[in-house]
């Protein structure tokens, strides 16, 4: 069986940056269960978000994380893409995005 | 001497986003041209250049490249940058040394990816060059505010990779209907404002307007043509922007559009906004600003209200209807129908949209009006009372008042 872990934390507590043990511990982490972790990756914080919904068609791109709690994560697509139109444009084409949303997120970088 | 002030509001859009195109960044490009703008004032006292464009692009891209100097993920970006010609900063000719980079720039600030207001503050302050200040000023939010606005705007465009672009043409109409729908929302905060200082209101309206003819020039000379909804969009400013002097009397009220001086109507703007909607419905299917603009053309070439072809107002919004099911627009049709058929007719299509607008105040002032012609005393002051309950705009307060006191009643006590 594969399993996706998904980290749901409040992002206010990574404002002043991303250096600091905790890291240090993602290290650790991600050290000691190397054999079994197929991928991982930081998300950019909500704000740099948009969420992209197809109805009758029609693209509705809207500002902002995905906010409903009628629906739920149901799967994801890591893709590359120049930029955000790029992204949206595949976004859209997804078959869910016609019955509910894809929320685009920018991963994090580090350097 | 050369006016700073007007050559910062005139050309701070077209050095912006050239700079922008070089560089890669919002900031950045924003803070160069702020400092080209800051040593102007005290060079050019000694003295001015001959093209002024140049010495302010040229001095605004060496503070870029000074700033992006230190930081090592640019150095790439330096090395590809074309140097630019010394030589253009005492040319006389005009600004061939700048290129235009305005088209891009309003799609990247009206993009569908940012918030509404961050679109609108983003677009004034950045292509209509007002200051954080006076943009906050007209939006009666604390400068802080609006600041806090942009600074969230540029980092969402930078940290998502918001393209600095003109969208391809499979997603020019949705893009391009989104920055109609920015300019128009500039034009209406400065038009049919609720509340806030007048002057700057104004200056909002003109500068929706100004961005709308930019729109235009930049469409022509990139695409070849202009889409006629944009057209369109134009000539809807115009023709309300020509009724603009009339619509509030001296002491403040509301003044309906049959009661409106019409010789006051600013002829050259109706002129101009007739001439362009009546080209827009021939060339293509009328959108919706086509027919609002269509509405406001049959009024403004009326000469009383009576003289008014209600009919054919009522068959446009009609057609609006159509395309933009709203109980707004329809209740626009019924007080146009209620003038063409009678107060029979229009009052029983308002009664109809009761579920839909019962909280809505001009819902209850357009029956109250319907019912005050009719006759029928009693339930007009009870439509005007409900209305004057459920306004917040001072002026229209006033004017239900007033028809009150006409009635022989008094507002509700609140």
């Amino acid at each position: 069986m594969k399993y996706l872990l998904l980290i749901y934390e409040a992002e206010k507590r990574w404002e002043g940056g991303y250096n600091g043990p905790e890291i240090a511990e993602y290290g650790a982490f991600g050290k000691e269960f190397s054999a079994q972790i197929l991928g991982g990756n930081a998300l950019k914080p909500t704000s740099t978000a948009t969420t992209v919904r197809v109805r009758d068609g029609k693209r509705l791109t809207t500002d902002g994380p995905f906010a409903e709690t009628k629906e739920q994560l149901g799967g994801y697509y890591l893709v590359e893409a120049a930029d955000l139109d790029e992204a949206l444009n595949i976004a859209a084409k997804i078959p869910g995005a016609r019955y509910g949303s894809i929320e685009v997120r920018p991963l994090m970088i580090f350097s | 001497m050369i006016d700073l002030d007007r050559l910062c509001r005139a050309e701070w859009g077209h050095l912006l986003s050239s700079l922008i195109r070089a560089f890669g960044d919002f900031d950045v490009a924003e803070e160069a041209l702020q400092e080209a703008f800051s040593a102007a004032v005290v060079d050019w006292a000694e003295a001015p250049p001959n093209n002024p464009v140049a010495w302010l692009y040229g001095t605004a891209r060496h503070r870029a490249i000074d700033r992006i100097r230190h930081r090592a993920r640019s150095q790439a970006l330096l090395a590809q940058l074309a140097p630019f010609d010394e030589r253009h900063l005492q040319s006389t000719e005009p600004d061939n040394a700048v290129p235009d980079e305005r088209l891009r720039l309003i799609f990247t600030c009206c993009h569908p990816a940012l918030a509404t207001e961050a679109r609108v503050a983003l677009t004034l302050r950045t292509l209509g060059g007002l200051t954080t200040e006076e943009i906050a000023h007209a939006f009666l939010v604390p400068t802080a505010t609006m600041a806090q606005r942009l600074v969230r705007a540029k980092a969402k465009i930078r940290e998502a990779a918001i393209p600095y672009t003109i969208p391809e043409a499979s997603d020019l109409p949705e893009r391009l209907s989104a920055v109609m729908s920015v300019l128009y929302l500039i034009f209406n905060e400065g038009y049919a404002a609720t509340h806030g200082r007048e002057l700057l209101r104004r200056a909002l309206s003109s500068e929706a307007i100004e961005l709308v003819r930019l729109l235009r020039v930049l469409l022509q000379a990139r695409l070849g043509s202009v889409p006629a909804e944009v057209d369109s969009l134009l000539a809807l400013m115009l023709l309300h922007d020509a009724r603009r002097e009339t619509r509030v009397a001296a002491n403040g009220e509301l003044v309906l559009l049959e009661e409106q001086e019409r010789n006051r109507w600013d002829r050259a703007e109706i002129a101009e906004g007739c001439a362009l909607v009546h080209a827009a419905l021939v060339r293509s299917r009328p959108g919706t600003y086509a027919l609002e603009a269509a509405i406001a053309a049959v009024h403004a070439e009326s000469a009383s209200a009576e003289a008014t072809d209600w009919a054919q107002i009522a068959g446009l919004y009609a057609r609006l209807l159509e395309l933009h099911p709203s109980p707004i627009v329809a209740l626009n049709r019924a007080v146009a129908v209620a003038m063409a058929e009678g107060c029979e007719a229009g009052l029983v299509l308002i009664d109809s949209l009761e579920k839909a607008l019962a909280g809505y105040h001009l819902w209850h002032a357009a029956r109250a009006d319907l019912l005050r012609r009719l006759g029928r005393r009693a339930e007009a002051v009870a439509s005007y009372q409900r209305a004057h309950a459920l306004s917040q705009n001072a002026s229209e307060s006033r004017f239900l008042a007033r028809r009150l006191a006409e009635l022989g009643a008094q507002p509700p006590v609140s």
